[in-house]
């Protein structure tokens, strides 16, 4: 091969990497560039009042710590109920169910939820859990329909995790007498826990941002005070920035206090990802040495 | 050049062999299931006719065999004999393997473990396994010896912690890992975690224990504390190893079984298999002509 040609090589290798770290620097830049203008727009209206006091004057000062109570239970119901079901349900479909087309189907079922748009859930949920089974606009109805959007973040992630275990720690327990059950409960899924915590964060990230499930579920544009029980209606994050830029009288005003909760969101959100990352290595060194 | 190639046809074991090759019953072998060549120890297992299918595939033909109450038996062969097949059928292992289906009985202590009325997992209890990579949990050194004490019923803490002590020491772990019973099994070297699965297996007091390739993935000298080991166990349980390394099996086993293309060739005491074998196949394998 002539030097020339050697050469070629070299420059091909490096437009290629050039093209890939630019690619890189894009992605930074557009994240960046969110992160700047929410952060530019909202920093100066937070401060410690506009994160524990409710809204006051036709949502033009005050703070809104009703909102981010409600985003916060929102989440918080929606893991609670889609976390053990996903789990439950990759569980089956990894380590019980007979192998075959009827899996297949199910999981490419799975993988659909994942792609049904937001706003349809919000209406299933209004059809069953505000209307059929009455429970109304509240908490409960928003965690569940969120829940169910949750769901297949969670089974894929989950399953994978699962499949991820090596099938020779699944022998070492059942050589040792343990029956399946105890297998995969005391063995498979403390070692796939660091995985399915994955899905946990990523799912956390969509739920607490979604606006259109909650929209005729759980969420007001204003409810006085806080949420007494699951059945209360409430404010929440999401749907709080969509109505202070839709209604309203005082637009200016109100353009702030958006600003200002976006980035709440966008730190929260950030927040609890950062915990589950936190718990997510903890597990992972106990695990590996 | 045309004698070139039939001495090496002959090498290969393919040309002018005994007739056997074509393969006829099974026969010889019945002759150890006498007692008489046991040592004057009495048969622990004993297996019955079993054949073996993986889908359609046979993988097991005709196998009769006993086992030695604590004694060491080798089971020999190339790969695809058959020999991990028939040891994971004595534990029930075979049961993960979706497809499968057998044939025959396997006696231990003259209950019958492949009917339906045995319990798998009451069944692995008696039955320990050591599998050929070291498999631990992904725990604790000491929730790796632990876990099988409370599957199996132990709630209280200080018995848990002897059984723990003692089956260390007994795979001769103990003084490696005694200031690192809180640290995670995977950052064992490989021979300790070994020995860490072999100590994992003695907690739950087995009366056999199955050795599937121990040795596979060791450097010798893990091998060799593997080896000294086995032999130190067999003085209370009843050992069975597969092995392809045919050193190991003559230094580790009292009695050596050759297997060859799913059919049981030739079993009885390891000098004998390895200085006087009856079959020619064995023969030919224990002197590397073949496999």
């Amino acid at each position: 091969m002539s030097a020339v040609k050697r050469n070629n090589r070299g420059i091909v290798q490096k437009a290629g990497f050039a093209f890939l770290a630019a690619c890189m620097g894009a992605n930074i830049l557009f994240l960046g560039a969110i992160l700047f203008f929410i952060a530019a727009k909202g920093l100066g209206t937070i401060n410690w009042a506009f994160l524990t006091q409710v809204p006051r004057d036709s949502m033009t000062a005050g703070g809104v710590a009703p909102a981010i109570l409600g985003t916060f239970y929102l989440t918080l119901g929606a893991i609670l109920f889609s976390l053990p079901l996903g789990v439950a349900c990759a569980v089956y479909l990894t380590e019980y169910s007979p192998k075959g087309w009827i899996v297949n189907v199910l999981r490419i079922s799975i993988n659909n939820l994942a792609g049904v748009p937001s706003v349809v859930f919000g209406l299933f949920g209004l059809t069953v859990f505000v209307k059929y089974l009455g429970f109304g606009v509240s908490i409960l109805s928003g965690s569940l329909t969120l829940g169910i959007l949750a769901l297949p973040v969670i089974i894929s992630a989950a399953q994978e995790a699962l499949v991820a275990v090596p099938q020779s720690i699944r022998e070492a327990s059942l050589a040792l007498g343990a029956t399946q059950w105890e297998t995969i409960r005391k063995v498979v899924l403390p070692a796939a826990l660091p995985g399915i915590l994955t899905g946990v964060i990523l799912s956390v990230g969509r739920v607490a941002g979604e606006t259109a499930p909650i929209l005729f579920t759980a969420a007001a544009f204003y409810v006085k005070g806080y949420p007494d029980s699951v059945l209360s209606e409430v404010m929440a994050l999401p749907y709080h920035i969509y109505a202070l830029m839709t209604e309203g009288t005082h637009p200016e005003e109100q353009t702030r206090i958006a600003y200002a909760s976006s980035l709440l969101l966008l730190a929260l959100v950030l927040s609890v990802s950062m915990l589950a990352i936190w718990i997510r290595q903890r597990q992972r060194k106990a695990y590996h040495a | 050049m045309h004698d070139v190639n039939i001495d090496h046809e002959r090498q290969m074991g393919m040309e002018g062999f005994h007739p056997a090759l074509v393969r006829g019953p099974v026969g010889i072998n019945l002759n150890s299931l006498g007692e008489a060549d046991m040592f004057g120890s009495e048969p622990k297992i004993t297996a019955r006719g079993v054949n073996f299918y993986y889908g359609s595939k046979r993988a097991l033909n005709n196998i009769n065999i006993a086992f030695a109450a604590r004694r060491v038996t080798a089971i020999i062969g190339p790969s695809g004999c058959g020999k991990s097949t028939f040891i994971r059928l004595l534990n029930r292992m075979h049961e993960l393997v979706p497809g499968s289906r057998f044939e025959g009985e396997i006696l231990l202590d003259g209950l019958d473990i492949l009917s339906p009325a045995c319990d798998a997992a009451d069944l692995r209890k008696r039955v320990g396994m050591v599998f050929q990579k070291p498999n631990p949990f992904p725990k604790t050194v000491f929730e790796n010896i632990s876990y099988g004490l409370e599957v199996n019923g132990m709630t209280d803490k200080r018995a848990i912690e002897e059984k723990v002590v003692d089956s260390l020491r007994k795979a001769a772990l103990w003084g490696e890992v005694k200031d690192r019973l809180k640290d995670s099994a995977l950052g064992l070297s490989g021979g300790q975690q070994q020995r860490l699965c072999i100590a994992r297996c003695l907690a739950v007091s087995p009366e056999v224990i199955l050795f599937d390739e121990p040795c596979a993935s060791l450097d010798p000298i893990s091998t060799g504390k593997i080896e000294e080991l086995i032999l130190e166990l067999k003085k209370e349980y009843t050992i069975v190893i597969v092995t392809h390394n045919m050193q190991q099996a003559a230094r580790v086993s009292d009695r050596t079984a050759f297997f060859l293309m799913g059919d049981l060739i030739e079993e009885g005491r390891t000098e004998q298999i390895f200085k006087a074998p009856r079959d020619r196949r064995t023969e030919d394998y224990i002197t590397g002509r073949f496999g």
